[in-house]
């Protein structure tokens, strides 16, 4: 099944999200990472956005300063913007989600189990971007509308605005669902064979 | 003697180059690794996979028709020199050229600063820092030509990095399963398709410096050491048997192959390492000769 997303969105809205649907993306979508994660939930800095019911994104896109103007109205325009690996913002997951008030988060690679558990109690889910795909992704960046924390620039707080961003896979739902579990466990599951297979004894 | 007239690189003429291959590198991808696809997409099964192959390959098409970077992270940048025997060329001279270079394609582009410090994490905005760019010097035969080549090597696949001091009475086995093990412990994070790099024998560092030249090679090269040979071709019949898939989303094509590189190793030694390089298997290299400077991969 398809879905046509413009957050925010509400739980509900969250919980129809299964494993194997596709989703597009249309308006606000923040951008998160690393440093700007450490900044919000490990040094206490808040942020004036509101991101109640909506997206994240993993990146740190490569921008060019240009004057603010209505077309870049935070005075960055983006010059390519792509996805970074998902694992490494684990554990900022839960607290997006009770603090920020967050029900997406789009990465690639995939999340573990604390986001798993997460998404189930709370209603959200993980949409899965093509990592490196970056060329094709910032043809659906229309604008970087606003930046917050920008003093860790590149890692900053970025708010886009966004047309046909997609389509992404959901790859993990609040329902216990998760790809990446499903094929780690077929792989771990043909590893046996794998290795017979090239000679390696038991 | 000396009827050789020799080969003069200067400085300013390897900043340049520095500063565009890396701009090049991040754009273009080569010809083998585009080859890499479509041998892929022919042979994959799986729905989703076709899927993600077909996003790949046309984000390798939008790349170059918009003149853009094809992945954001514009790595931690390396660059590998190969002095021929008749260049004369100021060593000292060379390194500070490459970082001017590198800064340069930063500022100039601009490119996204990626390199941090350590322990700070501060940006000093020039994808530069402490001993980055990295930048390894070696020698060749050939008389009178200089190669540089450059890697932006991407962070996804570089946090994909293993090393293991297995001992000589685990013999191949534990080497072999180790690569499998690691490739599944990596799954999507490393963005697959990928090329494995994996280093055998050595001292430790230079074990995973190994991997590191493996994962970098072109594809359709081939281990120089017979055995190494035959380990690639195992070692990629049995990562492309586990269901990975592009971007571990399922499907076969889970690497474009495993390489291998070695070294002699000590009699109580059995190391092995990996390093893996992601889809997005960037490269460029310039080559400079009494004819002038050649671009290409
Ligand atoms: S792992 Fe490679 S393709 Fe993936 S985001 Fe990093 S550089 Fe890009």
């Amino acid at each position: 099944m398809h879905h046509d997303l413009t957050p925010p969105i509400t739980e509900a809205q969250a919980r129809e999200l299964k494993v194997g649907d596709t989703a597009t993306l249309d308006g606000a979508l923040y951008g998160i990472r690393d440093l700007s994660l450490i900044h919000m939930f490990d040094k206490g800095r808040r942020t004036r956005f509101d991101m109640k019911g909506h997206a994240v994104l993993h990146t740190a896109p490569n921008v060019r300063k240009v004057p603010g103007s209505n077309e870049n109205p935070a005075g960055y325009a983006s010059i390519c913007v792509g996805t970074t690996t998902s694992a490494r913002m684990e554990r900022f997951t839960r607290p997006l989600m009770t603090r920020e008030g967050v029900r997406l988060v789009i990465g690639k690679g995939g999340m573990g189990p604390a986001t798993l558990a997460a998404f189930k109690e709370l209603g959200g889910a993980y949409l899965a971007v093509i990592g490196g795909a970056a060329a094709l992704e910032t043809t659906w960046i229309e604008a970087i509308d606003d930046v917050d924390l920008d003093d860790l620039n590149p890692e900053s707080l970025w708010k886009f605005r966004v047309k046909g961003f997609g389509p992404l896979l959901v790859a993990m739902d609040s329902h216990g669902g998760s790809v990446y579990d499903q094929v780690n466990k077929q792989a771990v599951d043909r590893r046996a064979s794998a290795l017979a297979a090239i000679g390696v004894k038991p | 003697m000396n009827a050789v007239k020799r080969l003069m690189v200067e400085p300013a003429a390897i900043e340049e180059a520095a500063k565009l291959l890396y701009i090049r590198a991040l754009k273009l991808l080569p010809d083998d690794i585009k080859q890499g696809f479509t041998r892929l997409d022919a042979g994959e099964t799986g729905a989703t996979a076709k899927s993600v192959l077909a996003t790949m390959i046309e984000n390798i098409r939008v790349a170059e028709k918009t003149e853009n970077l094809l992945c954001q992270d514009t790595g931690i940048p390396i660059y590998n020199v190969l002095i021929g025997r008749e260049v004369e060329v100021d060593g000292s001279a060379l390194k500070a050229a490459i970082r001017r270079g590198v800064e340069r394609a930063t500022k100039e582009h601009p490119l996204r600063s990626s390199i941090v410090h350590p322990l700070t994490r501060a940006n000093e905005q020039t994808s530069c820092g402490a001993l980055v760019p990295v930048i390894n010097i070696d020698f060749t035969e050939r008389e009178r030509e200089l190669r540089l080549e450059m890697v932006p090597k991407g962070s996804g696949s570089e946090n994909g990095s293993f090393l293991k001091m297995a001992i000589p009475a685990d013999g191949v086995d534990a080497i072999k399963a180790f690569v499998v093990d690691r490739v599944i412990e990596a799954g999507g994070k490393v963005c697959p398709p990928t090329i494995v790099g994996v280093g055998v024998g050595g001292t430790s560092d230079l074990c995973m410096h190994l991997a590191k030249v493996a994962a970098t090679r072109a594809l359709g090269s081939v281990c120089a050491d017979p055995q190494g040979a035959v380990l690639e071709k195992e070692l990629s019949q049995a990562v492309n048997s586990l269901g990975i898939g592009p971007q571990g989303l399922g499907g076969d094509s889970t690497s474009f192959a495993v390489h291998v590189e070695l070294a002699a190793t000590h009699i109580t030694m059995n190391p092995v390492a990996v390093n893996i390089q992601c889809h997005s298997a960037r490269r460029a290299s310039a080559t400079f000769t009494p004819g002038g400077v050649e671009i290409g991969f």
